[in-house]
Parts: structure tokens; sequence; C-alpha cells
């Protein structure tokens, strides 16, 4: 590999040729601020638009301060991170951008997750020159059902858009407007409700500031608990447990799940369940269409098309019904997780403790944006009541937890109630990528072959790359498995299969990068891809833990079916389990 | 009549275009007709003359003598008189500014002593519509020239001794940015001319594509030969209608005639030209913004390195040139480099075309010798500063300029002579100002300027001059305090230094360049109050001299709000209170008693 040596603060260092200034500055300890920047090594994700100039340092010879983020090292170049000139300019420029932006800091749902707030602390900004005369560039509020955007906060990092086209490439957000003017919005500035945006979440997930924020659903859920006449039960998925801690001050990876239960149950819940449940009863769902699809298929039914293609996660659901919707019936028809839960606990635990679906209360605690949606689609909803009564992402948790003074850290381990809490392992892996297909392989490996499985473990379905492939032996069948996290490469699949060239037989696909542990709602990560990569090792850490790692084997789903359901895919479970999937790609209409 | 066809040429310039040359030129020819004389003369629509602001303009040949201010009226007495009789029309001759002498042919033109056309070389002499008339004045036999004797690298190295710089404001090494291109071996090449002119004033590309687009259309040809290019884009905004119109027709005729397509002039050599529309956007001058406003993205501009002549239009190796750089290509392949390099000063050859506006006579388009002092062009060629007025400033390089003043009247004009004066030479705006322009509000609104320019998408340049200018904005309404004057100097120093681009590390220069030449203006408005030029409407009050005051009551009648009173011959006093300094009474009063303090 091709190296420069060059100068940095008087240190010498040799980095590979075309590493940025930046990165070799940190490889000698040396931190310099940056704000639009914003890297997942893993991911290979990268923003870097070199736009806000925070970054800039002295490089000998050169006239004008370089970006080091976007600057790349060359032999013999002499740099200086910290020079007066620098430290000056850094702080002018921190005063524009502050000059800018609205001083409410007291309720803006960023505030101490603040890259813009920790920034300005950092350069010890205590006021801003000017500001009395300053205009502030003002845009209209836009509220979709997940995502609010208040551009007004808008630092133009544009670090949404580069998810939204580049990683996402959902197209939903770009720069519009000039000058001072300048913000990111969807085309013709409409509202994102009328715009491309699955509602993954997943700028919100990386803006700096509070212009990207969740739709926070804390008042209803608290209004619920406070009503006496209301029963309210609470699901929780299985990436909240992995990275809730975080937000308390814990280690990246800590598993919390026996305190949060302990914590929900403080906050006032009647039962405190697991979506960890529903993922069990999705693998019998769609582990069984799975298999009869396969069987048919093999056996020459046309009608059988595959691959099969997993359906738990609401951001893709969206991106397929917006830009493939002549694929439609290649998903799998089985609900989400989260929405067969809501369906189960407003039919059979309802009845079980003889409270009408009215005064049933339920609750999901998930790390997604793409939920709140999803729990507002009309089909989810009986007479107008929805099984899913509100969803409320893992840091709208943390932060309604903070409010009632409950010390998570110091808490007891609490035990999810029965009947819709208990999991096996398979149910909690859900939250990682590739996790929800080897769930599936370690059923219906089980259920077709019937033969016991040996190796639990598909490791080789497991890491981070963005889209995966392998083949599982099922006693002979080699089933061609795909999988792809981040919507973009979930396009790829999908042109693969509308071109009739996809060699898979089932595909898992989740929208956000990593997986649902790297979701809309979970705690920011601040651009530090080491977070995503804990909070799967701890996903896969519970799932080793559990004394059973089969769906089927969970013994209160058996029950479900016994009492219930009768078998998978029956009559019943379809009506209760199982949706349809539509049209809804967009036609231009300019509506504000 | 027949020992020698008499032409007249009529401005086709936009600027006389618009002002009824058209019908000029109609009237001409019925003129002719209805004498019989269309056969012996020709009339010929040309490119822009350069003397703009005395529009519309002819200049009739043989003879060499220019007519200017022709309206369609005069058509019948320039084809009776001049034309049938031989006659000279004295009153639509030029009346030179300084001497008030009349002047007749180019050679006497005060405006046309000093110049030197290389740009310009066939602007206002041929018929830009003709590619004949065009190949008559020499138009593609620098290309057949290079195809035929020359290799690539005999063409980059001719261009590169010349020491032809980069006329769209850079002053980057044309040589040099070719010799980059042909080095990087790619199966596709670019070659793009930026045709994107915004700064204010400034016409000089735009009269260059109107008066000979077959200057431009060949040199790409070269540029191409010489990188070993296939493909040529011309970026123009669509706000230049006549030159899109006039381009479109060049590149028609050059296809028809093989010297642009497929195996141009025989050789194996191909190219081909296409027009990309810009919308107006200032910044996408700037070469990444015009390239990715090229390729359909938003108009905004990327780090650097990579420059475009390694990774430019579709990631392909490019060359950005500007129009009057190309312009200069063919004149330096026919003539040599070393007849360009013996003009000029040491380190910027050939000459620059100036766009001179302002507070100047002869407001108009001229290509002089770098080097030529300011002080020559503007007493010599621009006849002076209007009304006997005083010189104050010049601003050149447009909102990205910065001012020279009086000091700098003797400095020879060079790309770096300004850049040492703290302005620049940009792609040759000139905007002279007299003594009645304020140095605040006139930096005030070139920031303005750029702060509607900005793309937006680096802070220091989206906010700091918005910023800036809301700073200049509160001094010019005297509220400013002297400590506002060094926070607007940091200000300056670190939007140059931390902005994206060329636009945002300019844009500060009329601030930066204004502040240091003309301080004490600046500290007047701040400190008294005041401003010297008696420009800032906040910053003066009318007053009534007692004792000129005869009580005659007209600027009380006069004033729209009342804020004038006095008893009938006595002095009368104005209530600054009420005043909305409009100034009718000033100009109503006979005897000089109303002045502004």
């Amino acid at each position: 590999m091709e190296t420069v040596k060059l100068t940095i603060d008087n240190k010498t260092i040799e980095v590979p040729k075309g590493t940025t200034i930046h990165k070799a500055a940190r490889e000698l300890g040396i931190e310099i601020p940056v704000l639009c920047y914003m890297r997942l090594d893993d991911l290979n994700i990268e923003n870097k638009p070199a736009g806000c100039r925070i970054c800039v340092v002295e490089v000998e010879g050169r006239r004008n301060l370089a970006p080091s983020c976007a600057t790349s090292c060359e032999e013999g170049m002499v740099v200086r991170t910290h020079t007066t000139r620098v430290l000056n300019a850094r702080r002018t420029v921190m005063e524009f951008i502050l000059s800018d932006h609205p001083k409410d800091c007291l309720v803006c749902a960023k505030s101490g997750n603040c890259d813009l707030q920790s920034l300005a602390q950092y350069l010890g900004i205590r006021e801003i020159p000017g500001e009395e005369i300053a205009e502030m560039s003002t845009y209209r509020k836009d509220t979709s059902p997940s995502i609010i955007r208040d551009l007004d906060k808008c630092i133009l990092c544009r670090r949404c858009e580069m998810m939204c086209n580049t990683v996402q490439t959902v197209g939903a957000l770009s720069a519009v407007n000039r000058g001072f003017m300048a913000t990111v919005a969807p085309a013709f500035e409409q509202n994102l409700e009328h715009s491309t945006c699955t509602y993954c979440g997943q700028c919100v997930a990386v803006c700096p500031t509070g212009a990207l924020t969740e739709v926070d659903h804390t008042a209803e859920v608290l209004r619920a608990l406070a009503d006496p006449a209301k029963t309210v039960i609470v699901q929780t998925a299985p990436a909240v447990r992995a990275a809730l801690g975080e937000l308390f001050g814990m280690k990246p990876g800590t598993l919390v799940t026996g305190k949060m239960v302990t914590a929900l149950r403080a906050l006032g819940f009647d039962y405190v369940f697991d979506t960890d449940f529903a993922a069990d009863l999705t693998i019998m769902e769609e582990g069984t269409e799975l298999l009869d699809r396969l069987q048919r298929h093999l056996s020459g039914d046309k009608s059988a098309r595959l691959p099969i293609m997993t359906s738990c996660c609401p951001g893709w659901v969206n991106f397929f019904e917006e830009y493939f919707p002549d694929l439609n019936d290649i998903p799998s028809t089985a609900k989400s997780p989260a929405q067969m839960f809501g369906s189960i606990a407003k039919t059979y635990f309802a009845d079980k403790i003889k409270v009408d679906r009215k005064d049933l209360v339920v609750v999901s605690i998930m790390p997604c944006l793409a939920k709140k949606y999803e729990c507002q689609r009309e089909e989810f909803s009986v007479n107008g009541n929805r099984d899913v009564d509100f969803s409320i992402s893992t840091r709208e948790l943390a932060a309604f937890i903070k409010q009632a003074n409950i010390d998570l850290n110091n808490l007891e381990d609490g035990e999810f109630d029965a009947p819709l809490g208990e999991s096996t392992g398979a149910g909690v892996i859900f939250g990682a990528t590739g996790g929800v297909i080897e769930a599936a392989c370690r059923t219906a490996y089980e259920l077709h072959t019937g033969k016991k499985l040996e190796r639990i473990d598909f490791t080789e379905l497991r890491g981070l790359q963005g889209v995966r492939s392998a083949t599982i032996d099922f006693d002979g069948l080699p089933l061609k498995i795909g999988i792809a996290h981040g919507l973009g490469n979930a396009r790829k699949l999908l042109d693969e299969i509308k071109s009739g060239k996809s060699q898979y037989h089932a595909i898992e696909v989740m929208a956000c990068p990593g997986g649902c542990i790297g979701g809309g709602g979970q705690p920011p990560h601040h651009g530090n891809s080491e977070i995503i990569k804990a909070r799967a090792a701890a996903i896969y850490e519970e799932d080793r833990n559990k004394p059973l790692r089969k769906s089927h084997e969970n013994p209160f789903i058996i029950k479900l079916y016994d009492e219930f359901l009768g078998k998978p895919n029956s009559e019943k479970a379809h009506h209760l389990l199982h949706t349809r999937y539509f049209d809804k790609k967009k036609k231009i209409v300019v509506k504000h | 009549m027949a020992k020698e066809r008499i032409q007249i040429m009529v401005c086709g310039g936009t600027g006389c275009t618009g002002d009824q040359g058209e019908a000029l030129l109609d009237n001409l020819k019925l003129e002719l007709e209805a004498n019989a004389l269309e056969n012996s003369v020709n009339v010929v629509k040309t490119g822009c003359m350069g003397l703009c602001s005395m529009g519309p303009n002819i200049k009739i040949l043989p003879d060499n003598i220019i007519y200017t201010g022709v309206r369609p009226d005069d058509a019948r007495e320039i084809v009776s008189e001049h034309i049938m009789k031989g006659r000279r029309i004295e009153r639509l001759l030029f009346t030179d500014p300084g001497s008030g002498e009349k002047l007749a042919t180019e050679k006497e033109l005060s405006p046309h002593r000093k110049q030197l056309r290389i740009a310009l070389r066939n602007c206002g002499i041929i018929d830009p519509e003709s590619i004949d008339d065009a190949i008559a004045h020499d138009a593609y036999e620098a290309l057949a020239t290079a195809l035929t004797n020359m290799k690539p690298l005999d063409v980059i190295k001719l261009i590169k001794d010349s020491g032809l710089r980069g006329r769209g404001g850079g002053g980057f090494p044309t040589g040099i940015k070719w010799e980059i291109a042909f080095n990087n071996k790619s199966d596709v090449k670019y070659v793009v001319c930026n045709a994107d002119e915004g700064d204010p004033g400034a016409f000089m590309d735009r009269s260059i594509l109107e008066g000979d687009p077959h200057a431009v259309l060949e040199a790409m040809a070269i540029c191409g030969y010489a990188i070993e290019a296939a493909k040529g884009l011309i970026y123009i905004r669509a706000e230049y209608p006549l030159a899109v119109s006039r381009l479109n027709t060049a590149i028609r005729q050059a296809r028809e005639y093989g010297l642009l397509g497929t195996n141009i002039m025989g050789s194996d050599f191909s190219f081909d030209i296409e027009i990309k529309y810009g919308a107006g956007a200032f910044v996408c001058g700037e070469e990444t913004a015009l390239i990715h406003s090229m390729e359909g993205d938003r108009g905004e501009p990327t780090v650097k390195p990579p420059f475009p002549a390694v990774s430019g239009f579709r990631e392909k190796p490019t060359i950005v040139n500007n129009v009057e750089t190309y312009a200069c290509i063919s004149p330096i392949i026919l003539k040599g480099s070393e007849w360009f390099s013996s003009i000029g000063t040491e380190k910027s050859k050939g000459t620059k075309v100036f766009a001179l506006a302002g507070k100047i006579n002869n407001v108009g388009l001229i290509e002089v010798p770098m080097g030529t002092t300011l002080r020559e062009v503007i007493n010599e060629i621009g006849g002076g500063i209007r009304n006997g007025k005083k010189f104050k400033a010049a601003q050149t390089g447009g909102p990205s300029g910065g001012c020279l003043t009086e000091k700098h009247l003797d400095t020879p004009i060079d790309f770096d002579n300004l850049i040492a004066a703290g302005s620049m030479m940009g792609s040759g705006g000139l905007i002279v100002m007299d003594e009645d322009d304020c140095m605040v509000s006139v930096a005030k609104f070139f920031l303005e300027f750029t702060v509607e320019e900005s793309c937006g998408k680096c802070s220091p340049c989206r906010i700091g001059n918005k910023r800036m200018h809301e700073l200049l904005e509160h001094i010019t309404k005297g509220k400013g305090v002297p400590a506002d004057l060094e926070r607007l100097k940091n200000m300056c120093h670190v939007i140059k230094d931390t902005s994206l681009c060329g636009l945002g590390q300019s844009s500060p220069n009329p601030v930066l360049s204004t502040l240091e030449n003309f301080r004490e203006e600046y500290e007047a408005h701040v400190t008294v109050k005041k401003c010297p030029a008696g420009k800032c409407k906040d910053l003066m009050e009318y007053f009534i001299i007692a004792a000129n005051c005869v009580g005659c009551t007209a600027c009380a009648r006069v004033c729209p709000v009342g804020a004038i009173s006095g008893e009938r011959k006595e002095p009368h006093v104005i209530n600054p209170e009420i005043c909305i300094k409009c100034g009718a009474c000033m100009e109503k009063c006979k005897f000089d008693a109303i002045i502004i303090q």
C-alpha cells in the first residue's frame, strides 16, 4: 500500500495514501472537532460535504484553511490543528452557525444529545455577537405520522440527505433553496407525508440537532396510564434492551432487560410483555409460509413465487409498497411481531383477562420510528380501535423513565409477565440484521427435516456486510438465503428479483443499517459504529443465555396454538396474524 | 460605386439590439432597396462593437466611419447623404467627452486608441451568423494548423509558452491545466466552456459569443485535440438568448462544413459540442458547481482536489476554461507563443477584456494589453469621469473583487498587481465610482449580491455573509459602534479563510478593501454618524441656511409631509422628526438655501 508521511502538530506520521487529515490526526491522539462529518466505519457510511467548516486546519503553503475531514494527507504536508488562527476561525464559524439556530434548548427533544450543543460547550461560546440584529432563517414546521421536521434547527450538515439518498435510496430529502434559506426538504417542499419517505428514521438517527425528531407519544401513554378505566399493557422490542442503558450512562452493549421490566412496571403498566414472544409467533407463521411456498414451488406450482421476503420491518414494507408495488406478492404476508402482539393481545389476552378491547391499551416500545406509522395503518385496527395503540421509541422511554425519577442503574431485575412475555433466543435475535432469517432457519429446519438441529448458531448469517448470502443445508436441500440491511442494499436484491436473476429462496430485509439495533428510534450513535456492534453482541449474548432458542419450542406459543389459533397458517391465524400490501407509489402532487 | 463594395456594419450586441437596432437594420435595407443600392451595399449585423453606452452604433466600411446613437429614422439620411453623396453626418459622429471634438474613424476614436483586440478580434467586424464570414477572417485556420502540423503535446507546449492564464477569474495557467488533463489517461475526456458569466455589469463573454462564436468553437476543438477529448460542452446561462441562438447557428454551420463532428478535416480527430443551459446561479461559474449542475445535480461546489482536470464531468478528466480564454487560443496558434507573450507584463501575458461601467463617460467593452494602467483605462479609453466629478475608486473583479483607489491609478493592471492591491482580475468587470459614492454602501451592495448568490452549502458563506450584510446595514443606518469595524474585519478574514469555494473565499473582498482604503468613511458612519458622501439616507439631515433663505415658501409647498414651516419672507426651518429626506425641497429651492448635513 502506498503511504505518505506528514507532520501534524510537530508529530510525524505515516498513513496510507488517501487518508484524511482528520483520521491521521486522530491516530496521533489529536482530536479535531467535527460537525457535519460523520462516518460509520463498518457500515461503509460516510458524510463529508465539508460544509460546516468547523474541522478546518492550517496546512503550510495553502492560502486558506483546509477542512480536515475532506482533505487527503500528502507527502511532506505540515499541518497545524489548533493554532490561534484555527481556533479563532472555528469560534467565529460556530458563532455564525449559532446565530441562525433557535435557543430553545430547554424544550428541545435533542437537548443533552445534541452535537451542536456539545460543540458550543467545547468551544466555550458564551454569547453570540450581533445576535440582536441577526435575522433567523425560518421554515414551516412539518409533522408526519412518525417524524417532525423543524428546519429552523437545521444546520445543513446534509447527513439526513446522505442517509436518505445514498444509503437508503429513498430520495425523500434533498437540499432545496439557496444561500441563507438553503435547507433540506422533500421535492417542491412538500410535507414528508406526501413524499416517498418510508419513516425508517435514519435521518433522525443521524441528525446532529433537533431539526429531525420523532413524534413523541409519551404524553398519550401517560394519559392512558393515569386513566383507571384502562388496562395498559406494554411490549418491548428486542433491540431496546440492548441500547436503553446507553441513555443512563451505561457502556454500549449493556443488556438491561430485567431493569427495563422493573422500570416499566414502576411506570404503572399493568402487564409488561415482550415483543420477543410475538417474534416467536412470527417465526411459526413465516417459517410455515416459507416451507409451504418452497414445497409448492419445488413441486412446480407457478403461483408459489420465490424468494419469500421477511416482512417484520415497517420501513421496509413502506419501501417496497412505494418503489416495488408490482412485487407485493413476494414478501411474506405475516404481520410484524409488534402487530401480531397487538392482535393477540386484543383478542386472546383480552378475553383471558375479560377486558373489552376498547379498554385495553397496547403500547409498544420500539427502536423504530416507522412503527409509529405502522400502528396508524387502517388494516391494523378493528372498528377504529388500533391493535397497537401507541408506539414509543427507546429514546422516548428513557426520557419517560427519567421523568418518573426512576434510577434505572440501581433497579432489581424483573421478569416479564406471562403469557405474552415468554420468549426464546430466536425471538431475541430479531433485533440484529440476519436474526430473523436465522430464527426462521432454526425452526424451518426442524419442521422440514423432522430432525434435531445440532448447530443452533448460524454465524454465517451474522455480520455487518450490507448484502450477505449463505446456503444452508436443509438435509439435502440447499436453501439459499440472502440478507440485506439498509434500503439501498434491499433495492439491489429487489432489482435482481425484478429482472429474474435472483437466486435466493428466502431473503431478510431490515431497513436500518445494522438492523433494529441501529434503528431510527435508538439512542444516538454519534457516528460511532462500535456502538452498533456492541448492541449486536448484546443481542446474541441474550440469545446464548436463553434456555430455549427455537421459536417452536416456546411453551406459550404451543399453548396459544392449542387454545386459540389451531395451527400455523390456519384460517384464524391468517385472519389475525397476516396482512396484505398496497400500491403506494407516489404521484407528484404538490400539497402543503 | 462599383470599385469597392460598401458595407454597413450594424452592431448586433444585446444593448444596441435592445435599443431598436433591429429596426435600424431593417430601415437601412429598405432605404437601400428604395434607391436600388441593395446589390452594391451590404448590411451586416455584427457582434458588439464596444461603445455600448452610445448605441445603437454602425460602422461604414471601407471609410471606417463610426456613427453612434443612430435611430431607425436616421437610415434615410445615412443612405442619401453618406452612401450616395459621400458626406459625413456630423451629428451622428462620436463626441469626445474630454475635448468635445467630433471623431469619425475607428483609429481616431479615443476609446479605441489604447486598445488591442485579440479575444474581440472579430467582434463588430464579422457577421456572427455567417461561418463564411468567420472563415474569411481566419476562423478554423488554427484548428487546421494544429491537426496537420502539430501533435497534441506541441499544442500544449505552445499554450504553456504563451503564458496564457485563465480569464475567468483565477488566472491559472491554461497550458498547465491542459497538460494535467492530457496526462490523465482516460477513455473519455471533456472540454467545457464556462459561459456562465454572472458578475453584475459584466458582459465580456456574452459579447464574444454573440460577436464571434466560431472563435470559441474552434478553440474548444483545439483543446479537445490537445487533451485527446472528443466531446465539448458549453455551459451557458439561459438568460443569454442571443448568444445561445448564435452558438446554435455556429455549431450547426460548423457541423455542415465538417469542422465539428467525425474526422474533422479528414483527420482522425473527431469532436462535437453540445450546449448545456444554466439557470443563472452565480455559483455555477465555479467549476465544480458548474460540473455538478451539468450532471443534473444541485449546482454547488465540492472540495478540490480532485481538480476537474483529474476528475470532472462524470468523473472524467475535464478542462473547464472561460469563453475569453478560448477566444485567445487561435491567434496564439497562428501567430506563435512569442507574439502573445510579448504582450502584457512579466507574469500576465496578452490582453484582457473589461466591461467598463459606472460613473464613466464611455461605458462599454474594451480589450487592453495587460499592464495598462487604471488611469489610461479611465481617462483615455473611458473618457474620464462623468459630469467632471472626481474619481474615487474602481471595483475590479465584480462582487469578488476589491476597490482600487487613487493611489492605484498608475499601477499596471495584471493578475498579480490586482491581488497585491487587495482586489482581483475576476472575469473583467470594472466599475468606476466617483466622489458621490459611499464606500460603505458600495461594499453593502456587492455583499448583497453574494448573499443572494451563495449556494448555502458552507456555513461561513451562507450565514457569515448574511451577518456581515446585516452589520453593514446597521452601520449605514447610523446604528453602528466603533467596535463593529473590528468585528467586521474579523468576519471578513474568517469567511475568506474558511469558505468552501471561490465565491465565499472572495466575497468579503469588497468589504475588506473598502475598510482598508476608506477606513475614515466607515469611522464617520460609526462615530459621528455621518455619511461623507451623503448617500446614506438615515445619516443625513436637510437643513435650511437662514442667511440664504428668502422665505419664498416654495419648499414648504413642495414638501409632501409638511416638515417645513416658516412665515412668508422669513427664513424657514425643516423639522427633522417629520422630514422623510426625499430631497424635493432642495430641488425646488432657487437660492441654494437648503443643504444636506
